[in-house]
């Protein structure tokens, strides 16, 4: 499986990330978000962080650097595209996710191990999990409430697009959404971080199937 | 008859914070009167943040050798041989006064302050630590501080990717008018990468990288060197502002370029921006430096040399580079979206040269403004010896339950989760232990090794017997580092104190110093870089001595380590080290008595040591893998704590005289572990052979908490109050 990583500054999961992919050999191209094409790839990763420093709006620049042509040419093409947290933020900027990530409810940066509960075992992502399988991931974010309208909202789950909820949610997000694919299946956001959650050392290693999934889906 | 130049007055010369004397010392260094841009320059060399000119002469005595030593104090920061090619580089430091003025940003540029140390000697900051000291929570400033702090200082790490692995937090009166906010960074490095701020070598340029100088920061340094007073707001204008965005684009273009040899010399632009790191860089390398100030980059227009000088505008570096190298650098600068400016270049002068716009605006010999600096040896007195109380001078409790429960829901022990999880604590993927141990650990990047790391001090105990509270802060930092399995290493420390110019003020800290020192060399913990603040005063009330010390040690191998939580129904509790029942400056005194009097905990090294070393070996020999150190509150304070992150219970056998003693004396040298009864077995033989004090403490059982099987406290009870205390308090209104 060939990866990418996009690196946008201050993106700062890239690293982490990297590290996730290169455990289940698929060590990933990192590409700068100033390139204009990305190499030939199986799977783009759009990492979390404080891309541009958050200013203007969480993943509103980065959605436009050079860069995102090509990701966004691609993946309408059907090369699956994963974004974590800053990077779902970015996908929804970019619009190749539907709906907004607002700031938090309590309007306080949260970082903690939540519990999600696996909604659609059925993508690319996610087939290495059972379905309602509960998962712990941490989640570090400051703009995580998850918004869109009810016919929005209304479709993403009578399409199985909702992929990860929050057993206890922490952050107001509509309807505990956690984490959606767009109708294709091939793009998937969340905000949780399962890269942070993938090595026998951290306090939880549930986040590794989505790694091992992918593998298992596209090498 | 004084000499000044035209625009100078004796007024000018004092709102500078230099003394008559003082200026009499520049008058005969220059031989003419210094002109305004020059007078600035002095005064912020001079001021007590830069110069050390109060504490120098004690600083001097502190162990700072060692054979894990690679760089002592005077550098950006400290470096240790944490094995394998690899260094630990860390520094604490304080951002007092601006976090009072204006507490987000203050606390935030603490913060981004203390990386840029870290990173500016090659390392990449792995963790950051904090130490903060606020007022009494009754105080009506004393939320506003707490969430503007807390955020700025999540604000800045979160946005770094850096992780806020932990640190300590108390609330005191004292510190109602002068907060204080210690922030800590450790870096990993390897050793044959280590850059350092020296300039070598005559017609180098010296290169400006970073953020824009803007107007803001002008005098912090001297701020930072005076008491507060009711006017204090004033002065915001003197507090920077902070970009995090900048300074992670400058953290990976400086790393960028440090792959590189391009590197002569590097230093971050902190307290007194260009003016300190140019003149550091120039005296540590024996050279002379000349600035063209029409280079700089700046924010704002018609910035005067004066204000270009003495502008504390964060994320900015100075280097000196190799010639020829600059295009290549410049290009990384440029791909990162930062400024790059050739401002100046080292000459054989040995002095400090200033141009703007063709004339010639300042020039000083660097000697005059380092060697020359002035050094006091101020006037102090001992703090009176204050008297042991004994066990009955405290009446007991009605019930131990009840006091565990008042002690477990008081300020300083309660959890500090609503802090925490403000922090991101798991970013970079190597956070081993987050915030709620007694260490915090991280795994060296790639490696199996890690780096344990804690910030401690009890400055009641300073107050009390500042020489036993100075050992005892670096006692238990070592101690900590060692509950966690890990070998401590070494420590950095973070000296505030209130006005030097008061002799029983000067006592405390002398007396301090003298204790860290001992304990530093007792334990072979040296100190390997600090800070000192001073003037921690409002209308002359002084804080309580606050001498944080910030301890790091290595963990060979990360399976063998211990962590606080309680696993398993029938292990037993062990108390490894002497209870006495010291109960003089306890927590147990002051929330349950009301009573601040009475010694602190004597503080016997070589038991220490001992009890340590001990302890270690059993984490080491896989023994002992549930172990907490017994600070503040006491035995019956740790095992709760255990207990409530185990979220198991336990019955302690007590002894029926003097029980309070017992369960809530702060003697010192202590531990609890949790073990299976052969492991026990196995543990207490060993410690009879080596003469350690040991003691069955009780056993791990249930969902309660219990002595003598009596006093019974529900775990879930517990946990409301412990964990309820801060969000309530967060959310009442003044």
């Amino acid at each position: 499986m060939k990866s990418c990583v996009i690196v946008f500054p201050a993106s700062n999961c890239d690293r982490d990330v990297a590290v996730a992919l290169d455990q289940i050999g698929a060590a990933p191209t990192m590409v700068w978000h100033g390139e204009t094409s990305l190499p030939a790839t199986d799977l783009i990763v759009l990492p979390g962080g404080f891309s541009y420093g958050d200013y203007l709006r969480s993943g509103a620049m980065a959605a436009r650097a050079p860069i995102m042509r090509d990701v966004l040419k691609r993946a309408r093409a059907g090369t699956p595209v994963l974004g974590i947290c800053n990077g779902f933020q970015i996908l929804t900027e970019a619009g190749l996710l539907p709906g907004a990530l607002m700031r938090n409810a309590g309007l306080k940066f949260i970082c903690k191990t939540v519990q999600l509960s696996v909604e659609n075992n059925k993508t690319l992502f996610t087939g290495g999990y059972a379905l309602g399988q509960d998962i712990d991931i941490p989640i570090a974010h400051h703009d995580g409430n998850y918004f869109a309208d009810d016919e929005t909202l209304d479709r993403l789950e009578g399409e199985g697009h909702v992929v990860l909820r929050y057993s206890d949610n922490p952050n107001g997000s509509a309807r505990d959404i956690a984490g959606i694919v767009n109708k294709s299946g091939s793009v998937l956001g969340m905000m949780p971080h399962p890269e942070r959650a993938s090595d026998p050392l951290s306090k939880s290693c549930d986040g590794k199937a989505f790694f091992e999934s992918l593998m298992e889906a596209l090498a | 008859m004084t000499m000044y130049a035209t625009g100078i007055t004796a007024d000018s010369v004092r709102e500078h914070g230099l003394t008559e004397e003082e200026y009499g010392h520049i008058l005969k260094r220059m031989g003419r009167p210094p002109n305004t841009t020059e007078l600035g320059i002095f005064s912020v060399m001079w001021s007590e943040h830069c110069s050390y000119k109060s504490s120098r002469r004690w600083l001097k005595e502190l162990p700072t050798t060692g054979p894990q030593v690679i760089c002592g104090p005077g550098e950006n920061a400290g470096i240790i041989d944490i094995g394998d090619g690899q260094a630990a580089v860390f520094k604490m430091e304080s951002h007092n006064h601006p976090s009072f003025i204006e507490p987000y940003q203050g606390a935030a540029t603490g913060v981004g302050g203390i990386m840029r140390d870290v990173f500016t000697m090659g390392a990449r900051p792995v963790a950051n630590m904090n130490a903060l000291r606020f007022g009494d929570p009754a105080h009506e400033k004393t939320r506003h501080l707490v969430s503007g702090v807390v955020a700025g200082i999540g604000g800045y790490g979160n946005c770094m990717g850096v992780p806020t692995v932990g640190g300590e937090v108390n609330f005191h009166s004292s510190y109602n008018g002068n907060i204080l906010v210690n922030a800590m960074t450790v870096g990993i490095v390897d050793q044959n990468k280590i850059f350092y701020s020296a300039a070598k070598g005559i017609g180098n340029p010296v290169v400006y990288v970073g953020s824009k100088t803007g107007r803001d920061g002008i005098h912090g340094a001297t701020m930072a060197s005076a008491e507060f007073d009711d006017d204090s707001d004033a002065k915001r204008p003197t507090v920077q502002v902070g970009d995090p965005f900048t300074e992670k684009l400058l953290l990976e273009a400086c790393l960028e370029l440090m792959a590189g040899d391009a590197i002569i010399a590097i230093q971050d632009m902190g307290a007194a921006g260009l003016t300190s790191s140019s003149v550091e860089m120039a005296s540590k390398g024996d050279v002379g430096i000349e600035l063209n100030l029409d280079h700089v980059p700046c924010r704002e227009t018609a910035m005067l040399p004066y204000e270009m000088m003495l502008s504390e505008s964060q994320e900015r570096m100075l280097m000196v580079l190799h010639p020829g190298r600059e295009e290549a650098a410049r290009a990384i600068f440029d791909k990162w979206g930062l400024d790059f400016a050739i401002i100046g270049i080292t000459t054989d002068t040995g002095h400090l040269t200033l141009t703007h716009q063709g004339a010639v605006v300042a020039d000083i010999p660097v000697e005059g403004l380092t060697e020359d600096a002035p050094l006091y040896n101020r006037p102090w007195v001992p703090t009176p010896h204050a008297y042991i109380l004994s066990v009955d001078t405290f009446a007991p409790p009605k019930d131990f339950g009840d006091a565990l429960v008042t002690l477990m829901g008081s300020p300083d022990l309660v959890s500090r989760r609503w802090i925490w999880e403000q922090y991101d604590h798991s970013v970079m993927a190597d956070t081993v232990k987050g915030p709620g141990g007694d260490a915090a650990i991280i795994r060296v990047h790639g490696t199996n090794k890690g780096l344990a790391i804690t910030t401690d001090v009890t400055p009641r105990y300073c107050l009390a017997g500042p020489r036993e509270g100075g050992s005892q802060a670096v006692a238990e930092a070592w101690r900590n580092l060692t509950a966690v399995g890990a070998t401590p290493l070494a420590m950095t420390d973070c000296l505030n104190f209130g006005n030097p110019e008061r002799p029983e003020i000067m006592g405390q800290f002398v007396e301090c110093l003298e204790g860290m020192g001992a304990a530093g060399r007792a334990l072979d913990f040296p100190i390997v870089s600090g800070n000192v603040s001073l003037y921690n005063e409002t209308n002359g009330e002084a804080i309580l001595p606050t001498p944080a010390i910030g301890g790091v040690g290595v963990i060979k191998d990360l399976a063998k380590r211990a962590h606080v939580a309680l696993e398993k129904t029938g292990d037993v509790l062990l108390a490894v080290g002497e209870t006495k029942g010291h109960l003089g400056q306890s927590l147990f005194a002051r929330e349950i008595h009301g009573c601040e009097d009475g010694a602190p905990p004597p503080v016997n090294l070589a038991t220490e040591r001992r009890n340590g070393d001990f302890v270690r070996t059993c984490i080491e020999q896989g023994l002992a893998s549930c172990v907490h150190d017994v600070s503040d509150g006491g035995l019956y304070v740790a095992v709760a704590e255990m207990a409530l992150a185990g979220g198991i219970g336990a019955d302690i056998a007590a002894p029926q005289i003097n029980t309070h003693g017992f369960l809530f004396g702060e003697d010192q040298a202590r531990y609890v572990m949790a073990v299976r009864p052969d492991q026990a077995d196995i543990i207490m033989r060993q410690a009879t052979d080596q003469d350690i004090a040991l003691e069955i403490l009780g056993r791990v059982r249930g969902n309660d908490l219990t002595v003598n099987g009596k006093h019974k406290v529900l775990l879930d009870d517990l946990s409301k109050v412990h964990e309820g205390w801060f969000t309530n308090f967060m959310s009442t209104r003044t």
